[in-house]
Formats: C-alpha cells, sequence, structure tokens
C-alpha cells in the first residue's frame, strides 16, 4: 500500500515535471503551423526580405520590421552595455558597504518596473525631449517618436539584467586575480579592467545576450514610443515598426493571410530567441567548466 | 607609475562613478516623475466600481488582476513545485530527459511575453473556443510563471541540508513523507519568495494578456468574461489619449503593487537566509 503511494506520487511529481517540455512543445506546434503555411504562401524570401507591408494590397514583407528590432537593440546595447558595466563595476568594487543594500535593492527595483510603466515615461519623458531637439535642430522626424526614444527606453530597461549577471560574475573571479595585480603595482582601476572583467568575460558576454533577448522580446515599451510606421528605418529621428510592435498593432483587426502573416512574424522573433538562448546557455556552459 | 597610466586610471573611475550616478538618478527620476504627477490624481471616483467614460474607474481593472493573479497561481504553483520537487529530489544527474526539462524551463523563460499572448489566442482562445478570457489569460501567465516557479523552488529545496532528509529517513519515514513533512515546510520560505515574485511578473504583464483576456474595461464576473488588468488598462488609457491623468494615477497604484511585491519577495528571501 505504502510502496504504491510512493510509486504513485513519483509519477505525479514526473507528470508536472512535463508540463514544460508540454508548454514549448505546444507552443512550437501553434506557431509554427500558423505561420509556415502563410511564408510558404508569400513566399521565404519574399517574405523575410521584402521591404513593403502593405496587407491591403497582399504585399507581406517583414524586412523593415526585422531591421526596427535589430537597430532598435543595437540602440539599446549602445546606450546600455556601457552603463550597466560600469555601474557593476560600481557595485562590485567602489561602492561603501553602507548603501551597498540599498543600491542593489534599486537595481532589483529596475527590474521589476512593469514594461507599460517604462512605456508611459517614455511617452510622456522621453519622446518631448527628443520632439524638442529635432524642432531646434529643424531635423526631419515624426514627432519625436523615433529609433532614438525607443533605444534609450530598452537601454533603461536591460540595464538591471545586465548589472546583476556582470556584478555576480565579477564577484566571482578568484580574490587572488585582484590582489595579485594590486601587490605587482597596477593600480585598482588596471586591476579591474585588465584583469577582473578580462577573467570574467563569457559571464559579462552572456549578461549582454540576455539584454539582447530582453530588448528584442520588449513590445509595450517599444509601441509607445517608436512611432510604428511600417516602413524601412530612416534615421535615429525617425519612426520605425519592430517584429514585436507590427503584432500588437494589427492583430486586433487581421484577418486571413495578414493574420498568418503576423504569426509568421511571431515564428521570426521566436527563432531569433532561440538562436539568443542557444548563445547564452553556451556561454554559460564554456562557464561552468572553467 | 607613468603619467599616461595615471590619467587612464582617473578617467576610468570617472567613468565608473559617472555611470552609477547615471544608473540611480535616471531610476530616482522616473519613480519621482510618477509619483509628483499621479498622486494628485488619485481620487474616489477613480476607485468606482462600474467603469464609465467619465471617471475611467480603474476598480474592475483591480478586481481583474486579482482574479487573474489568484487562477493562474492556483494553475502554475502546483505544476513548478511538484516539478522542482522531481527535479531535485528524484532525478538522476545527467540523466537526457532531465536535460530536455531544463533545456525546455530555460526556452521558456526567454520567450517573450508577445509570442506568450499570441500561442494564448491560438491555443486557449481560439483552438479550445474559450473566446477572449480571464481563463485564457490566466493559463498563458501560469506558462510564463511556471519557469520562474519551478526555479525559485528548485533552489529553495536545494538549500535544505541532506542531513535533515537523512535524519528523516533514518527515524523511518519514507520518501514521500520526507518530502512533504520535512523538505519542504523548511523550503517554504524560499518558494514563497518566488511566488511572491512571480505575482509581480502577473501584475505587471501587459503583452501577453492584450489578445487572452481582451481589452474590456468591465469586471469579469466569472472567469469566463473579457476584462482587463491594470498593467492593460493603463496601456489602453495611455494610448487612447484622453485620459492622461487617470494614467499617471493608474501608473502610481501600479507601480506601488509591483514594486511592493518585490520589496515582499526580496524581504521573504532575506528571511530565509537569516533564519539559516
Amino acid at each position: 500500500m505504502k510502496n504504491w503511494k510512493e510509486k504513485g506520487m513519483q509519477g505525479v511529481f514526473l507528470l508536472a515535471a512535463c508540463a514544460s517540455i508540454l508548454a514549448v512543445a505546444l507552443i512550437c506546434i501553434f506557431l509554427f503551423a500558423n505561420g509556415i503555411p502563410a511564408m510558404k504562401e508569400i513566399g521565404f524570401l519574399d517574405f523575410l526580405t521584402g521591404q513593403t507591408w502593405r496587407p491591403g494590397n497582399n504585399i507581406y514583407g517583414i524586412l523593415p520590421f526585422i531591421l526596427g528590432s535589430i537597430y532598435v537593440t543595437a540602440g539599446a546595447i549602445i546606450i546600455g552595455v556601457p552603463i550597466g558595466i560600469f555601474t557593476s563595476v560600481f557595485m562590485a568594487h567602489y561602492c561603501p558597504k553602507k548603501i551597498y543594500p540599498v543600491l542593489k535593492s534599486a537595481t532589483e527595483l529596475l527590474a521589476g518596473i512593469p514594461s507599460v510603466v517604462y512605456g508611459f515615461f517614455g511617452l510622456v519623458v522621453i519622446v518631448p525631449l527628443v520632439r524638442d531637439y529635432i524642432n531646434t535642430h529643424g531635423i526631419r522626424g515624426n514627432g519625436g517618436n523615433s529609433m532614438l526614444a525607443a533605444s534609450i527606453i530598452l537601454g533603461i530597461m536591460i540595464l538591471p539584467t545586465i548589472i546583476g549577471v556582470t556584478e555576480s560574475n565579477m564577484r566571482s573571479v578568484p580574490e587572488q586575480y585582484y590582489e595579485g595585480s594590486l601587490a605587482l603595482g597596477a593600480t585598482k582601476e588596471r586591476t579591474i579592467f585588465r584583469i577582473v572583467i578580462p577573467a570574467a568575460k563569457s559571464g559579462v558576454i552572456a549578461g549582454v545576450v540576455l539584454g539582447i533577448g530582453r530588448a528584442i522580446g520588449e513590445t509595450m515599451a517599444v509601441i509607445m514610443v517608436a512611432g510604428n510606421q511600417p516602413q524601412m528605418p530612416q534615421g535615429i529621428f525617425r519612426g520605425l515598426r519592430t517584429m514585436t510592435t507590427n503584432i500588437v498593432m494589427e492583430m486586433g483587426y487581421a484577418a486571413d493571410l495578414h493574420r498568418e502573416a503576423l504569426i509568421a512574424t511571431a515564428v521570426v522573433l521566436f527563432v531569433f530567441i532561440l538562436i539568443i538562448n542557444l548563445c547564452v546557455s553556451l556561454l554559460n556552459r564554456r562557464n561552468d567548466n572553467d | 607609475m607613468t603619467k599616461g597610466r595615471k590619467i587612464e586610471s582617473i578617467i576610468l573611475k570617472i567613468l565608473v562613478y559617472a555611470a552609477a550616478v547615471i544608473t540611480f538618478v535616471v531610476l530616482l527620476f522616473l519613480l519621482a516623475y510618477i509619483l509628483i504627477n499621479g498622486l494628485p490624481h488619485i481620487k474616489p471616483e477613480l476607485f468606482a466600481l462600474e467603469y464609465t467614460t467619465e471617471n475611467a474607474s480603474l476598480m474592475p481593472a483591480l478586481i481583474n488582476t486579482v482574479i487573474m493573479t489568484l487562477l493562474s497561481l492556483i494553475i502554475a504553483v502546483p505544476f513548478g513545485i511538484f516539478s522542482a520537487i522531481f527535479l531535485v529530489e528524484y532525478a538522476k544527474k545527467g540523466n537526457r530527459f532531465i536535460g530536455l526539462i531544463r533545456l525546455t524551463t530555460e526556452t521558456l523563460s526567454g520567450i517573450p511575453s508577445i509570442v506568450y499572448g499570441l500561442f494564448g489566442m491560438l491555443f486557449f482562445v481560439t483552438a479550445l473556443g474559450w473566446g477572449y478570457s480571464i481563463l485564457a489569460g490566466a493559463f498563458t501567465m501560469s506558462i510564463m510563471i511556471l519557469p520562474l516557479i519551478m526555479r525559485t523552488t528548485e533552489e529553495a529545496l536545494k538549500s535544505v541540508p541532506d542531513t535533515y532528509r537523512e535524519g528523516s529517513f533514518g527515524l523511518g519515514a519514507g520518501k514521500l513523507r520526507t518530502i512533504f513533512r520535512i523538505v519542504l515546510p523548511s523550503a517554504i520560505p524560499g518558494i514563497m519568495a518566488g511566488v511572491i515574485l512571480a505575482i509581480g511578473r502577473i501584475m505587471g504583464e501587459t503583452a501577453a494578456l492584450m489578445y487572452t483576456s481582451g481589452t474590456v474595461p468591465d469586471m469579469a464576473k466569472t472567469p469566463m468574461d473579457a476584462g482587463r488588468t491594470l498593467a492593460l488598462h493603463m496601456y489602453n488609457l495611455s494610448s487612447e489619449g484622453l485620459y492622461m491623468d487617470q494614467a499617471y494615477a493608474t501608473a502610481v497604484i501600479l507601480l506601488i503593487l509591483v514594486v511592493g511585491m518585490n520589496t515582499l519577495s526580496a524581504f521573504v528571501a532575506r528571511k530565509l537566509t537569516k533564519g539559516k
């Protein structure tokens, strides 16, 4: 009797553990089954490299959105990575012990703020700033809704990811490296940037790649500040549309092939994310082996 | 020390401090800006039970959020805890099946919320025929928070010393009894911290719910009704552009809830580490 109960519950635990496998399988099946036929109908190349998106005329090219996602993410990396890495150096090596807990929970807070609040902040603060800049300098723009605004917001949003991962990886570098370098007469800064960071390199890169994943998948914060024009990106002061926002903008009223083309957009996004995830787990594996 | 190196050190030091200042000033500014603009607009009519175009009340959305959170937790927490028990207490290391579970969990935690939303729309809303409903939203959210609950529970279970288990076995308890009477109770603070973190995620989520729970501003009377949560309510207010004051006020409430949940989670987790 008791043995039966033990075995039964083990089965229950096993079944529960299969939930994540089932979920991933279902997500893949439903996305691919709805998206791939549409891609075939449109033509894989036409879909991926087409520069025009005009659902009214049955023209579905998502290159503008792929580029949009890549540009906005690149902008976020340019803004977020240097600030993030320097901040994590501060957290790991410069921060006075007394205020460390406060700042640590502040970075966690930064991670906890919902994306819609970031988007709202971008809408009421960053977009007007960009608009003023455009107007005073006579640049062509879309009223401040722009790639720049989206990049700034995303740059802020990926900060906690980069700070968290980089800091913990820098802390896991053996103390002897640090002390050895100091003993050889190197300054504190030189030690950190020439010895500690290179030693933590793959962890730092993993943090950056995680940040890329977060930026490329972000939807609500981008939709509120990027302008969402379905056109090829035309400069940092102009509006653009990303893959994620394309789905949200049009899913509400799309039907037939248009709807399936949007799902196919999600498939492309999904593949991007899978590649990024793969990179992260490869980097982490290399870390564990070291 | 050469002069060049000294200058290099000084510049790097300045950059380090500047970056830290930027990070924390941006956070403070964001919080202060929303609080200063939002607090004056928190008025009693914002909490009216019925949503009308005049009051743009957030109460129905708040109630929807609570229902959504509870439902998602009811679905995800048992699955998350049970699979973590399997991974920590039963699984043999290096098993290929375990590798598959870990791989899929990692994949789940990296999928963007809009992809979850789209999947929820295709599967729960359309294929299962539930329509836009709180239930469809809750199932979508439960898949989304599953990896989070699994990971935190796993860590909590692993932090229970093996001597506890051995002691229990030594006294003649079976494996199941040991898990439920000894291991789980001592892991509860860690599990709680994860659950609270998941609550914060659900409350702040927008993209995954837009096409699963719908954007109706009314209170859902049954789980099969459509209804928007607070975050979605806020997005709609600000994108309509007519209710900016109410959007600020909603942002304040949302921030307080989500930040409160995160702080509570950190507090519970700290209790756990101090207790040892």
